[in-house]
């Protein structure tokens, strides 16, 4: 039985980690479109090589000490570990403290790095409603003011998602409300998140943004994608029977692009 | 010379007689261990059909499946599962299996059997209380399964009943209505039976202990039984009152999670003041805690059982106690681990990161002291042991993985992914209940007087073993896809692609299920079957082994025992044989 | 004297009936118009449908872009998707009562306004490829949300108090329509040319109200005798925003 067991834990150990050693693209992190996304990909690195190790090790040793346990004869004598509990004591604190001052210190630089520095002053602000099932964008317009929310004026059959007030609030009456979010590459974007309802989140793989979208609270997020392309929006955050068809698209595109585009939606 | 403290006199009462003094409300810590494991079985299969259910649906996800529609007309009409339906079904499942499963079997299933004896004494300290502590229980299995039968069904807002979906009422979508109330009903009332279990442990622990059984000389599972309840009394306290809140939100008008202007149907919500993020404090401060007092009896159950098949002594077992108790310790410091991406202050997560990767360190020091214990051994490879080998297997697994999920960079990439899933699987599904297992094939002997089938168990294992690693191992790398969970189905560009890898999953997951038919069919074929078990099968050291099996009544028959040794005298050079019991008075010249 | 017998009760009962029938009033008027505006209206936005990737595509196919549907003006300033019915009146007899259908298609509820009778069937329909969610939001008939994926049977229902519900789906927030339900069995929708037509009227005074989901509700009365045909007309008056 011990055997056994050491050969289908050696087998299962080995497919597992051939797996995430071998993974393709299909089993592994999408392309990193966003500056601050190497650091967050360096990290999950170290972490993935240094687990990795420990799991090795664990899964392999303890299946060597299983085949040795079972190979012995009647009458074996019972041997402890040499130095007792102490070096599992010290390896522990050694290998798993060190590994995790090292992974705290330079991942708090790459956290305080997401959400510590001030924004940029040249940022593109975008406010997001989240809503019960779909994300909406709101761009200024072209006297680069947002109108105020409004949330007893929220009228979706109307296509007010925002709750703006045109008839009473000048500013409102330009701002652009899209479904799809388009951003000009390598320009800092400033977005102010909301929800209408519950709790939804905002989470762009490729960016490696996640964001928690909470009723009551206005939360600020900011990110500078250096990659064009067509990117998902995903809600992460269960918020009722549609979470798995809410969703909405970013569109990173260059800056000239992105300027017709939002010329385009504001004559609309 | 005794060296614990001298315990005060053991109620006396005599035997209970009648059916329903014997086996219904009956004081007998042994009758309401059994009660809270039956009540535990009964909610891992409902659980784990539950998860067929899921897994089918989200393998196929417009496959009709036969007689669902007869299950529920509104959640499958034409026998194709609705997405509110499937949400619904995640969230039973999620509820039954922690609270129903891995809070009562591990915990106040075992616990309540063996504490009293392990420790000498011949009963709970407060026998009704731990009574009422059962029906309790039951009270709420059965208030949360009445969330099946009310109308609009049962809650879809996942065990965890994020504010504001589970506390607007059925506003916010179907099931929210009359399912999440009674969800949060049931909840409260699970506090209070595990409010009084909780205490019991404690004041058992520390004032029923017999002549010579010092704190030092208790068995693992005692400790950890001990120390979960010390965790279980504060976590409890705090979700009891968040449940009371939830319900007044959803019935009374109150806005203690719910601030203003919130908009369902294009019509304004009349609450304000409350805040989301409040909810989730009080929840996770509850429920970090207790998936440790999942996990904690678990690690005390295959701690305990690994050194009677390794005929030696567990390595370093102060340090362990020392590990699981400062597991617990920690426990209270890190919920904020479950909110990195919530809203709440960024500087927090640096704050609650750190003692989450600390938590890290007693955890490895407890695998290394079991690989340890393995080393220079000669084990009997009975179905018990083999589970606590897998046991340290699969904690290794799931325990690597939160690693990740500790730091708040990698977590937000991972965050809400079936990463997530992978790592509270592999350390709640399968390494606690491969702990349950462990428990059951060990002191099944001494609970019926049976021995259970050695055969079908060892085939239940390796079915299970590799099972559970094929089931759960696959999510890690479709999380690291950003394969998001809770998903009803999955219809985005970059989840459809993964689909193949979901149907791996699932048809896994039906065979593994199946293969826990094996178990069950034991259990019966024990019980009525099964070889008779003498006093002590495996000669094991501690006080249970001590007593007939099953034991009497009053657990000694009206013998007070006095300890001699310490819990895992095994394979002692010089001793008359290869193990010496706790309650043997043999002393051995050291050579 | 059996067959004078005979011949007389024949000859009464012909009689009888003739009088019946020349005497009963006929069903036959008719009350009809046009539903328009004064002012300037709303203009309606193009609805952006790129979260449901296929709906795009086949709004993309379109000729004319997709627009939110509160309020829809045609020539001559008339206004679509106003419901007028008889409020008040004679009883008239009932028309039997078959099956509404309301259909989810392209990512739009059709028709926009459906009009049925209380305690009539409703049957709605997915004709899409993925999921959509009915939610009506009445506030005197029970409220109910649910899903229907795409394959799934038709939901069958039906409302049993009066009311205008509006009705919408979750998943796809610009879709929004509305159940009219009334104890009239005389209702017509205005179309694009904003025109309504009441037929089968017995003779007597009518209240005709005619709704429309922004601008709310307006009545008129009028007399309909014999087989005569009415003319109504209602005028909203309207504002940008």
């Amino acid at each position: 039985m011990g055997k056994t067991f050491t050969i289908v834990l050696v087998a299962i150990t080995v497919v597992s980690a051939a797996f995430f050693i071998f993974h393709g693209q299909l089993l592994w992190l999408p392309e990193d479109v966003s500056v601050h996304g190497p650091g967050i990909d360096h990290q999950l690195m170290e972490t993935m090589v240094g687990t990795g190790i420990l799991f090795l090790l664990g899964q392999l040793v303890l299946c060597v000490f299983v085949w040795q346990s079972s190979g012995r004869k009647e009458g074996w004598k019972p041997r402890t570990f040499p130095g007792g509990p102490k070096p599992m004591v010290i390896s522990a604190i050694l290998a798993v403290g060190l590994e995790i001052l090292a992974l705290s210190f330079v991942g708090s630089k790459v956290w305080a790095g997401m959400y510590m520095n001030t924004p940029d002053s040249q940022a593109l602000h975008i406010d997001v409603q989240a809503g019960q099932f779909a994300f909406y964008f709101r761009y200024a317009g072209p006297d680069s003011k947002f109108g105020e929310l409004h949330p007893e004026k929220i009228n979706q059959a109307d296509g007010n998602f925002f709750g703006l007030d045109p008839r009473n609030d000048v500013a409102a009456r330009d701002d652009v409300v899209t479904a799809t979010m388009a951003i000009p590459v390598d320009r800092p974007i400033q977005l102010t998140m909301h929800s209408q309802d519950v709790i939804h989140s905002f989470y762009v793989r490729e960016l490696r943004i996640h964001q928690d979208i909470v009723p009551g609270l206005m939360i600020p997020l900011h990110f500078t994608a250096n990659k064009t392309g067509r990117f998902e929006i995903a809600c992460t955050q269960l918020c009722g029977l549609g979470h798995y068809e809410m969703r909405a698209f970013l569109e990173v595109m260059p800056q000239d692009k992105f300027d017709a585009w939002l010329k385009q939606q504001e004559s609309q | 010379m005794s060296e614990a403290a001298a315990h005060p006199a053991v109620h006396q009462h005599t035997a209970p007689t009648g059916f329903i003094r014997k086996y219904v409300f009956s004081v007998d810590h042994k009758v309401i261990g059994l009660q809270y494991y039956g009540l535990a079985i009964v909610a891992v299969v409902i659980g784990m059909a539950l998860s067929w259910l899921m897994r089918l649906h989200l393998g196929w996800a417009t496959l009709p499946i036969p007689g669902l529609e007869k299950l529920s007309p509104a959640g499958a009409p034409g026998n194709v599962m609705t997405p509110e339906y499937y949400l619904s079904l995640m969230t039973m499942h999620g509820t039954i299996m922690v609270f129903f499963v891995l809070t009562t079997a591990p915990f106040a299933g075992f616990g309540n059997y063996f504490l009293p004896i392990q420790v000498g004494a011949a009963d709970m300290a407060f026998p009704r209380m731990n009574m009422m502590s059962f029906w309790v229980t039951f009270v709420a299995f059965l208030a949360l399964m009445s969330a099946f039968f009310v109308p609009g069904g049962p809650p879809i807002s996942g065990w965890t009943a994020y504010a504001p979906l589970s506390a607007v009422g059925q506003t916010s979508g179907p099931g929210e209505g009359w399912g999440q109330t009674m969800w949060a009903v049931s909840i409260a009332i699970f506090c209070v039976g595990q409010l009084l279990g909780s205490l019991n442990f404690i004041a058992t622990t520390l004032d029923l202990r017999t002549r010579g059984m010092s704190l030092a000389r208790l068995p693992l599972s005692t400790w950890a039984w001990f120390i979960t309840s010390v965790i279980g009394l504060m976590a409890f306290a705090v979700l009891l009152p968040a449940c009371i809140l939830l319900i007044l939100d959803r019935t009374a008008g109150t806005s203690f999670f719910l601030p203003s202007g919130l908009v369902f149907g294009d019509q304004m919500l009349p609450h304000s003041g409350g805040s989301p993020l409040l909810w989730q404090h009080l929840f996770w401060f509850f429920g970090h805690p207790e998936v440790y007092i999942a996990i904690l009896p678990a690690i005390g159950i295959i701690s305990h059982i690994l050194p009677a098949f390794l005929r030696k002594p567990p390595l370093g077992p102060r340090v362990l106690v020392g590990c699981i108790a400062s597991i617990g310790f920690l426990s209270y410091m890190v919920w904020g681990h479950h909110m990195f991406v919530s809203g709440m202050n960024p500087f927090s997560a640096i704050l609650f990161s750190v003692p989450t990767l600390v938590i890290t360190i007693p955890a490895t020091i407890a695998t290394l002291l079991w690989i340890g214990s393995v080393y220079g051994s000669r084990m009997q490879f009975t179905t018990a042991a083999l589970f606590c080998l897998g046991f340290i297997s699969v904690f290794t697994t799931g325990g690597l993985s939160g690693f990740f999920l500790a730091q708040p960079t990698i977590d937000t990439y991972l965050h809400a992914t079936y990463f997530v899933v992978a790592h509270f699987h592999f350390v709640m599904a399968v390494a606690a209940i491969f702990g349950m297992f462990a428990g059951t094939y060990f002191w099944m002997p001494k609970m019926v007087g049976r021995m259970m089938n050695e055969t079908l168990g060892k085939i239940h294992f390796w079915l299970t073993f590799v099972g559970v690693y094929c089931i759960f191992m696959p999510m890690h790398y479709i999380g690291l896809a950003g394969n998001v969970r809770r998903y009803a189905a999955f219809t985005d560009n970059f989840l459809v692609p993964l689909i193949p890898v979901h149907k791996f999953i699932t048809i896994a997951a039906l065979l593994t299920g199946a293969a826990q038919f094996l178990f069950l069919f034991n259990l019966i074929w024990t019980r009525f079957r099964g070889p008779k078990a003498a006093d002590n099968p495996w000669g094991a050291t501690s006080l249970e082994w001590s007593t007939t099996s099953p034991p009497p009544f009053d657990n000694f028959g009206g013998r007070q025992l006095v300890v001699h040794q310490e819990a895992y005298l095994y394979g002692v050079e010089g001793a008359s044989a290869d193990f010496i019991m706790q309650t043997s008075s043999e002393t051995v010249e050291k050579p | 004297m059996k067959l004078r017998f005979v011949f007389t009760l024949v000859g009464v009962t012909l009689l009888g009936s003739a009088l019946l029938v020349v005497g009963a009033p006929p069903a036959a008027g008719t009350i009809e118009g046009k539903v328009t505006y004064t002012g300037t209206p709303p203009k309606m936005k193009v609805i952006d449908m790129s979260k449901e990737p296929g709906c795009q595509k086949e709004q993309s196919a379109r000729t004319e872009p997709v627009r939110y549907q509160t309020v829809v003006t045609g020539a001559g300033n008339s206004l679509q998707w106003v419901v007028v019915y008889v409020s008040a009146g004679p009883p008239s007899p009932a028309t039997p009562a078959k099956q509404v259908v309301y259909d989810q298609k392209g990512c739009e509820y059709i028709p926009h306004v459906a009009v049925m009778q209380v305690d009539q069937p409703l049957e709605i329909v997915n004709s899409d490829q993925w999921a959509h969610n009915i939610h009506p939001m009445p506030k005197v008939n029970p409220e109910w949300n649910k899903s229907q994926p795409p394959g799934t049977p038709p939901i069958t229902t039906k409302w049993d108090k009066p009311e205008f519900i509006p009705v919408k789906c979750n998943i796809h927030p610009w879709m929004h329509g509305y159940f009219v339900v009334l104890n009239s069995s005389h209702y017509s929708v205005t179309g694009s040319d904003g025109s309504f037509s009441l037929k089968g009227l017995a003779p007597g005074k009518y209240t005709i109200t005619a709704w429309q989901e922004d601008f709310g509700s307006q009545s008129q009365e009028v007399t309909v005798a014999g087989n005569e045909t009415k003319t109504l007309s209602f005028v909203y008056k309207v504002l940008p925003y």
